[in-house]
């Protein structure tokens, strides 16, 4: 029996802010609905591609979405960021509302889109259990039912009685999860949740899982870019590509599929007349694996290439030099680094290539700002985010941590027994 | 909550499909939320719940200062003091609910951006823990009204004060129906909020600061206008043995609370499920 059946579900999207034309575009709107016509704005919508700016204020972030999910399965939900898969599971938890087609689920549902939603720093633990409990849909008797069973998953018991705000953040998601954990709903819907917390913590927490999947009768589906954590847990996959459903089928063909698709169009960006005049001029900006084009997707485990070329117009160029500051995905600034004298730059073209070697980055998205800088002091040209790359995982063996160490970065260094 | 229970998601919801039954289901989170509003309140206040009190008494005190002293109002002939504390705590009691409520996707965006419950759950919490707070607020109310009967002042309670329970019913129910009809509005046009905090004080001084016996001739139509002015006349008349009673407009003040709440609650529901993409 199928519990979730997905039909032909769209979702259109107004870009651009609330201001006073939207009045105008509501009454239009309400003027059609009112005499039986279909909405005017959906015909103008147009693909969602980030890259390319559109002529069209209204975007399709899904459109004619089809599956369905059997009972008991454990559904992975795979695509590069903005491919649709939030506003999938947003669709599904019912927090948003589809614009065409529906969806039919059998059982209870319960979604899992951030760990601890409606936790109160004021409250101690036992109040937020309750109160987040009862968001989740259980009731007071199940969660009394419970309790002590949260309490032991998350590790709390001497702080079960404190404010929550007095929590370390650990502490925090060790709560709020544990909650999630006792939920049982028939369908559990999960977005990336355990990208959070220690090691043993996330563990803990696929084990969870796999209970869940191995109990009788319960759907899961499990939205994540961890490919690892997707592989061992999910039974079939669907891999998301601008909107559009572009694969189901078998979790391995999923990932392969999404590892083997293009990358992001961001890795390479080339520039006109980008510049300071008479000194120098900025062509292209590139970001690609050791030896390939940038369209192919970068891994852990690749050698990564950051290629700028630049013209030098200035007639003493050894006065300059570049900068680029790296940050990751929260806008942390992770480190920067500079063309040194090893690879100076010279009148003329230059072709500058900085090599990061392999399983430094760890999966996520990296932004790039670019600093112009004259005699070590002054830096004449910046902009910020002037490229993005995303770095995915690559399997791991079966059994092996499959959360992300802590930080953005896992740098070999040089060790020493002796 | 069986496996039997089917949930079907669709663009456009039946249009009177106020979901109710849902917002039973979930009655215990009404309570907690109560309960979280109370607690979450008054943490770490020195004074605490005192400001409960501290509130109503000021305003009153000033009223009386400004309109009864200064502005030589009348009260109908009452202790300047009792008139305004009686229509102050009743009149906080609606717009409370109306303000608060009238937020209610605002406030909320970050939990109903992550989770789904009926939303009506929140503006009906909030209706809950406002009544709590005007039950606190009514017990500042007897004790200064005890005072005022042993100095001697001629203040009865008259038949009228079997209303009461339904007064207060009516004044949240109000609350809570213009609250959530304006929460549907307010989530887009952002303008509204500010246009509604205008309209309340405006409605207020209309309410609690004239009594009927106080608009000219001309303006009295006015007050049959104003669908609190008979909840807050025969409060009034019951507590205090001073006011109007008129069946009529009581009767309107009912009708005009019914539609409201299920115009209300049906904006409302076809609000809940694409507000997301609004706000």
């Amino acid at each position: 029996m199928n519990a979730i059946e997905v039909h032909n579900v769209s979702k259109m999207y107004r870009l651009g802010s609330v201001s006073t034309g939207t009045i105008s575009h509501d009454l239009n709107r309400w003027w059609h609905k009112l005499r039986g016509k279909e909405d005017p704005y959906s015909q103008i919508a147009e693909s969602n591609a980030r890259e390319s700016k559109g002529s069209s204020e209204y975007v399709w972030s899904l459109r004619d979405i089809n599956f369905s999910v059997n009972q008991g399965e454990i559904l992975g939900i795979i695509g590069r960021n903005g491919a649709g898969k939030s506003t999938l599971l947003k669709i599904l938890s019912r927090v948003t509302g589809p614009t065409t087609g529906n969806i039919k689920m059998r059982g209870r549902v319960a979604s899992l889109l951030e760990v601890g939603t409606g936790f109160h720093p004021e409250l101690t633990g036992r109040e937020n259990v309750f109160l987040n409990g009862a968001i989740l849909g259980m009731t007071k008797n199940e969660i009394k039912r419970k309790f002590d069973e949260i309490v032991d998953f998350s590790g709390v018991e001497r702080y079960i009685d404190t404010p929550v705000k007095r929590y370390s953040s650990g502490m925090y998601v060790r709560l709020a999860f544990g909650v999630a954990a006792h939920l049982e709903p028939e369908i559990l819907i999960i977005d990336e949740v355990l990208a959070v917390g220690d090691a043993e913590f996330q563990k803990k927490c696929l084990g969870k899982m796999k209970e869940v999947r191995d109990k009788e009768g319960r759907t899961v589906l499990f939205v994540s870019h961890n490919m690892a954590a997707v592989k061992s847990l999910c039974s079939k996959a669907i891999l998301l590509e601008r909107g559009k459903l572009a694969f189901e089928g078998s979790t391995d063909n999923a990932i392969s599929r999404y590892l083997n698709g293009e990358a992001d169009t961001t890795n390479r960006r080339a520039f006109k007349n980008q510049g300071l005049e008479n000194i120098f001029l900025l062509n292209e900006i590139s970001v690609n694996k050791e030896g390939c084009s940038p369209e192919e997707i970068l891994s852990e485990e690749s050698i990564i290439e950051l290629n700028t070329n630049i013209d030098i117009l200035d007639a003493s160029p050894e006065r300059y030099h570049i900068t680029f500051h790296i940050y990751n995905e929260m806008g942390e600034a992770l480190f920067s680094f500079s063309n040194n004298e090893k690879a100076p730059l010279k009148r003329g073209n230059n072709q500058l290539k900085v090599k990061f070697p392999a399983g430094f980055f760890q999966s996520g998205s990296y932004f790039l700002s670019f600093f112009f800088v004259q005699d070590k002091k002054v830096a004449h040209f910046i902009e910020k985010d002037i490229i993005s790359f995303t770095v995915v995982d690559t399997e791991r063996p079966m059994g092996v941590y499959l959360g992300k160490e802590p930080g953005s970065i896992r740098p070999r260094f040089e060790w020493v027994n002796s | 909550m069986d496996s039997t229970h089917i949930t079907e998601i669709k663009p456009e919801k039946p249009l009177f499909h106020l979901g109710l039954r849902d917002v039973w289901r979930y009655r215990d989170l009404v309570m907690l939320m109560v309960r979280r509003d109370f607690v979450a309140t008054y943490k770490q206040t020195v004074l605490g719940p005192i400001w409960f009190f501290i509130q109503p008494l000021f305003t009153t005190l000033i009223f009386t200062f400004l309109f009864a002293k200064m502005g030589k109002l009348s009260t109908d002939g009452l202790p300047p003091i009792l008139f305004y504390l009686c229509g102050i705590t009743f009149w906080n009691y609606f717009s409370s609910c109306l303000k608060i409520n009238s937020t209610t996707f605002i406030m909320n965006q970050g939990v109903f951006g992550k989770v789904y419950f009926p939303r009506l759950v929140i503006p009906i919490s909030v209706t809950i823990s406002n009544l709590v707070k005007l039950g606190i607020q009514f017990i500042l109310f007897l004790v200064i009204y005890m005072y005022f009967i042993i100095q001697g002042n001629t203040v009865q309670i008259t038949g009228y004060i079997v209303y009461l329970p339904l007064n207060i019913i009516l004044l949240g129910l109000m609350g809570l129906a213009l609250g959530i009809l304006f929460s549907s509005l307010t989530t887009k046009y952002r303008d509204l909020t500010y246009l509604l905090d205008f309209g309340v004080q405006l409605l207020m001084y209309a309410t609690i600061i004239f009594p009927v016996s106080a608009f000219p001739e001309n303006f009295k139509w006015m007050a049959k206008f104003n669908p609190i002015m008979p909840l807050i006349e025969t409060t009034k008349l019951g507590l205090l043995g001073l006011g109007t009673f008129d069946l009529t407009s009581y009767l309107s003040s009912i009708a005009f609370t019914v539609i409201c709440l299920l115009v209300g609650i049906i904006s409302f529901n076809k609000t809940e499920q694409n507000f997301m993409d609004v706000v």
